[in-house]
């Protein structure tokens, strides 16, 4: 029996959608990392969508939340020093 | 991983009540989110999360850093949330799968036939920035609560998976895929409201 080289087919750009947030994350073994870069590598829309990804992860990374309003901060002030006296 | 609360944390324990207020500034805004994920209303997830505080400066004594201070103070609301929003018997069931981009948009090989539209150069010059933080939070309040939940910790607080799956009490793999899908789903919104062709 002649050897047979086992290589994993290539990924298509469907399936490289599904695998951006491991990608991302360093969560793809790395045969599949090899291969999800190989495709990139060769594919400017997947290139684009990845850039997209990243793109939305930062922007929803600044959808930083308001500050607390001063009457909000005396109401906390007023739980703490309720909590102190029940403590103490 | 060091904790990002630590100054606070020790003058809160030394008996600074600003350092209390400072660390609920911090994090208030994100466990009312958090809350709203699970229970009906904006008034109850009020409630949960000043029971959260409160429950947090009663067992903090017992906080031992094992975890974050973050990652303890998530997982206490979400325990109550959790709570509240079953007495209320509204279930947060898995989503079903959904994949990251329509199907319709790839050839019978798996090859893009409508490739992503380009947005991103929009987001960075043309476009009113409030405009675009305007869509991308109605999008995200409008993810299914599971998606939202991780999202929202993971990338807009900036937990890590390690957090995130500690406080949602989640495996690595599902924080993932719950994460993933919340993501796709923003990006296909920023696409469909900010697309140029």
């Amino acid at each position: 029996m002649p050897l047979r080289l086992r290589r994993q087919p290539d990924l298509v750009c469907q399936q490289i959608v599904e695998l951006v947030t491991d990608y991302l994350d360093g969560a793809l073994p790395r045969a599949d990392r090899g291969r999800f870069e190989r495709h990139l590598a060769g594919c400017p829309q997947c290139t684009a969508y990845l850039a997209q990804m990243r793109e939305t992860i930062r922007l929803t990374g600044r959808l930083r939340v308001a500050d607390l309003s001063p009457a909000m901060r005396a109401d906390f002030g007023e739980l703490y020093r309720g909590w102190r006296a029940e403590a103490t | 991983m060091t904790d990002p609360d630590a100054e606070l944390l020790s003058r809160f324990r030394a008996g600074d009540e600003q350092a209390f207020v400072e660390l609920v500034a911090r994090h208030h805004t994100t466990m009312l989110r958090l809350a709203q994920s699970f229970v009906a209303s904006r008034a109850i997830a009020e409630e949960v999360a000043q029971d959260a505080w409160l429950a947090a400066l009663r067992g903090i004594g017992g906080f031992a850093g094992r975890s974050t201070f973050r990652t303890w103070l998530f997982a206490i609301l979400a325990n109550r949330a959790r709570t509240t929003g079953m007495r209320e018997h509204r279930t947060t069931p898995l989503e079903s799968p959904e994949p990251a981009v329509d199907p319709a948009r790839f050839g019978a090989g798996g090859m893009w036939t409508s490739p992503p539209v380009d947005w991103t150069d929009a987001a960075a010059e043309r476009l009113d920035a409030q405009a675009l933080a305007t869509a991308l939070q109605s999008a995200l309040d409008g993810l299914p609560p599971r998606q939202r939940q991780v999202v929202l910790l993971r990338d807009v607080d900036g937990l890590s998976s390690e957090e995130v799956c500690e406080v949602l009490e989640l495996s690595e793999a599902n924080q993932r895929v719950l994460l993933h899908r919340g993501r796709s789903h923003l990006r296909t919104t920023l696409e469909a409201n900010f697309g140029a062709r």
